[in-house]
């Protein structure tokens, strides 16, 4: 066994990191840090994803015909990992890591020469409709109705915890097309233009004050059939492949370091009142030496795949661990702030605002952070569904 | 980066638990721990002909000079059979402290005896008034002639009833709570001034308190600055712990999952029950963390000391936690039973305590990493 890196992947970390000190600025590490909620806005990642485009990174593990960078593992846990701890702005979700490997896996041809450029580009934003009011953790149950008519599927429903709706250009829609007995096989996977007539949205101001999430309404909004992907009621497939992307999506251990290493920060600046409370110095450890064991069970799950072995059931472990994490890291930052964490900013978005605030600007994304944060453990399958996961696959209840 | 096992690894790993399967059944171990000794000096060289106690004994030395990575598959199989014999005192601690203080002739003589399964020693350093501080040291080795006198009193002394002769830590010079002048002793068993006390301990070891009055004794090296060589061996110790415990843990979840899907309660397995099935997926969750968590000290123990110390922390208190819930949780799943003697449950149980205490209460490591933590801030 061995922790360390080879020369090869130590000279592309050097790459990576050098390419971060030429093209990251200042400006967008200050938009991330000042970003409470669990996406990034464009305006903050903009320039960072032209850079990347521009360098063929920004969906390094997409297949190389694609516009991928053909990455090992190793590679990969490296660029994730030197962009946390750089504050690299995250770019969304939602067109690298989601719709494109659906879309890859299982479009047209027609739909990858059309939507995959421009998700790469960044032409393209896109948002996510799974969840319904009624339609939660149990997916399957979704209401939102497509009626074909002619060469067009007619829409009528509503989805919710839309995230950026109200800047997506397009929304990727699980629609029923079927009541079959079997509510999974009546499903459809839609590509709709955030423009047809019919669509509108409301926003929803979470408890961190973030307008992040929306409800969207489809009111007969005509969506051409060449607009789904791959066959009529086997959206459930796709969406299944989809969710398995979104939960391994990523390496968690580092960001959590960094975000900690932000709360020592604040510990350690001058006239602090909490330098040297052991309570403050037992919870800094008691979350780092949780981040050591999550940052192991990542590097065995890089290991495993290195390998070509199947990690089996494991990402939900990460999922669930991770999510918990983050809610205690920002639940110490606003710990460390004491009253200053009962100061309400209400104006966003924080990294728009350059007149003076009432509270000093490395704590004003404490507070939102820990209020926002309670959403982890919820969205991308509950912690009671991933235990419910672990039961199942990884323990065989 | 690869973290995956060695084929010589995997063929360790399955020789470990092929082993126990056949040689360690529960009713083997129970007529070992009802035998007179408590211990089984066939079992132990068995494990001198596998190998097991030479595993980390320097080749030149008669050993197989492997590292912690071997180490860890033993002590995980050793951990699944709950083994009451002295492994981790003799084959782990003792070796490094030799190997890392020794002179070279103390080396020839002690390692190869050891790898052999000759010489069963024991390492005597708990003090009462140190509670888990390692270098709080009120016994004192005093110059006598050519060699040295110890005198003071060392509790909890694993595996003394079965040693030839032990390691015992004691301050050379300096005050009760200074970090140089602590020296390690090599003290023959029999020696006249010992008085000793055995008694069986919660997991079915013996153990010893040890009052040393003038006890004739030979230092282990020459070296008025032990406490790094002992620091780094009660880490590895750690280490090795983590293993063992890990296996005890896997044997909880594993009978825990078997129990509640075949017991039958209200018409349907317990296993049906969600709250039952989140429980023991928390259960799962804690084992993984635990093993994370032992497998970082063991890449880490030939790290600079503040790394290894401060894995060693980290892996104390995951470690330590994980086994409390885990075995709290399968005494409770198994319901009355579990509280019996019927069932092992409670002897995992027991020793998982045992694990949790041994060279520092998760607590104690807590405080210590944060310690560390501001140490290298």
């Amino acid at each position: 066994m061995d922790l360390s890196f080879s020369k090869d992947e130590l000279s592309f970390r050097d790459e990576v990191r050098d390419f971060i000190a030429r093209n990251l600025t200042e400006e967008a590490k200050r938009g991330q840090r000042l970003t409470p909620s669990a996406l990034t806005e464009k305006a903050v990642f903009a320039s960072w994803q032209a850079a990347l485009y521009k360098k063929g990174w920004v969906a390094p593990y997409w297949p190389k015909e694609y516009g991928g960078a053909g990455w090992t593992p190793a590679q990969r846990y490296i660029f994730e990992s030197e962009l946390s701890r750089a504050d690299a702005p995250r770019l969304l979700p939602f067109g690298i890591h989601m719709v494109g490997p659906v879309i890859i896996k299982f479009g047209s041809q027609v739909q990858k020469d059309f939507y995959l450029p421009r998700i790469l580009s960044g032409e393209d934003y896109w948002c996510q409709g799974y969840s319904e009011p009624g339609s939660g953790s149990d997916l399957a149950s979704l209401k939102t109705r497509a009626v074909r008519d002619g060469d067009h599927y007619v829409v009528n429903g509503t989805k919710i915890w839309t995230t950026h709706a109200h800047f997506a250009d397009r929304i990727f829609a699980l629609v029923r097309t079927s009541d079959t007995p079997k509510r999974q096989e009546g499903i459809s996977f839609l590509l709709i233009d955030m423009k047809t007539p019919g669509i509108s949205t409301r926003p929803i101001i979470t408890i961190g004050g973030d307008h992040e999430v929306n409800q969207v309404f489809f009111d007969d909004v005509r969506v051409p059939v060449e607009n789904r992907v791959g066959e009529e009621n086997k959206g459930w497939t796709y969406a299944k492949y989809l969710l398995e992307f979104e939960r391994g999506a990523s390496f968690r251990a580092t960001g959590l370091r960094r975000q900690l290493e932000e709360v020592r920060e604040l510990i350690a600046r001058d006239g602090s009142a909490v330098t040297g409370d052991d309570g403050i110095a037992t919870r800094l450890s008691e979350i780092e030496i949780d981040i050591d064991a999550i940052e192991m069970i990542e590097l065995k799950l890089l290991s495993d795949v290195q390998a070509g072995r199947n990690p089996g059931p494991i990402s939900s472990v990460l999922k669930l661990r991770g999510t918990e994490l983050v809610q205690a890291i920002t639940r110490l930052g606003v710990d460390v702030i004491g009253y200053d964490s009962l100061i309400w900013e209400p104006r966003r978005p924080l990294y728009g605002l350059n007149e003076p605030t009432v509270l000093p600007e490395d704590e004003l994304a404490i507070l939102p952070s820990h209020l926002n944060g309670r959403a982890h453990t919820i969205f991308g399958g509950t912690s009671e569904i991933q235990h419910e996961i672990i039961a199942k696959q990884m323990l065989g209840l | 980066m690869d973290l995956s096992l060695s084929e010589e690894q995997r063929l360790l790993g399955d020789a470990a638990g092929r082993f126990i399967a056949g040689r360690y059944s529960f009713e083997q171990r129970r007529a070992i721990l009802q035998s007179r000794e408590g211990f089984s000096r066939d079992i132990w060289r068995e494990f001198a002909d596998l190998g097991w106690l030479g595993l980390s004994v320097p080749e030149e030395f008669g050993g197989l000079g492997a590292g912690p990575v071997e180490t860890s598959l033993v002590m995980e199989a050793l951990g699944r059979a709950l083994v009451l014999e002295p492994y981790l005192a003799t084959a782990v601690i003792s070796v490094s402290l030799i190997g890392d203080l020794g002179t070279q002739s103390q080396k020839s003589d002690m390692l190869p005896a050891i790898a052999e399964g000759k010489s069963v020693l024991a390492f005597a350093q708990a003090e009462p008034q140190a509670r888990f501080a390692l270098d709080d040291v009120a016994t004192t080795a005093t110059r006598a002639g050519g060699g040295w006198r110890i005198s003071g009193r060392k509790d909890l002394v694993l595996g003394a009833p079965w040693a030839d002769a032990l390691l015992v830590t004691a301050r050379m010079s300096g005050g009760q709570r200074d970090r140089t002048g602590i020296g390690v002793f090599v003290v023959p068993a029999k020696s006249a001034g010992l008085s000793v006390a055995d008694f069986q301990t919660l997991d079915g070891a013996r153990a010893s308190n040890i009052i040393f009055k003038d006890v004739p004794a030979t230092a282990l090296g020459d070296n008025a600055d032990a406490l790094p060589a002992i620091e780094k061996a009660t880490d590895i110790a750690i280490a090795a712990m983590a293993s063992e415990a890990a296996g005890c843990m896997q044997v909880l979840l594993d009978t825990t999952i078997a129990y509640t899907k075949q017991r039958i309660q209200f018409g349907k397995p317990l296993a049906d029950n969600q709250v039952l099935r989140h429980r023991m997926a928390s259960m799962a969750v804690k084992l993984e963390e635990a093993r994370a968590s032992a497998l970082n000290v063991i890449l880490n123990i030939d790290a600079d000391p503040l790394t290894r110390a401060r894995a060693a922390s980290s892996a104390k208190v995951k470690v330590g936690r994980a086994g409390r819930f885990i075995a709290e949780q399968a005494v409770q799943l198994h319901g009355g039973m579990g509280v019996t003697e019927e069932l092992n449950v409670g002897t995992y149980f027991k020793r998982l305590m045992a694990i949790d205490v041994i060279f520092g209460s998760p607590e104690f490591h807590l405080q210590r990493h944060a310690r560390l933590s501001r140490q290298a801030a």
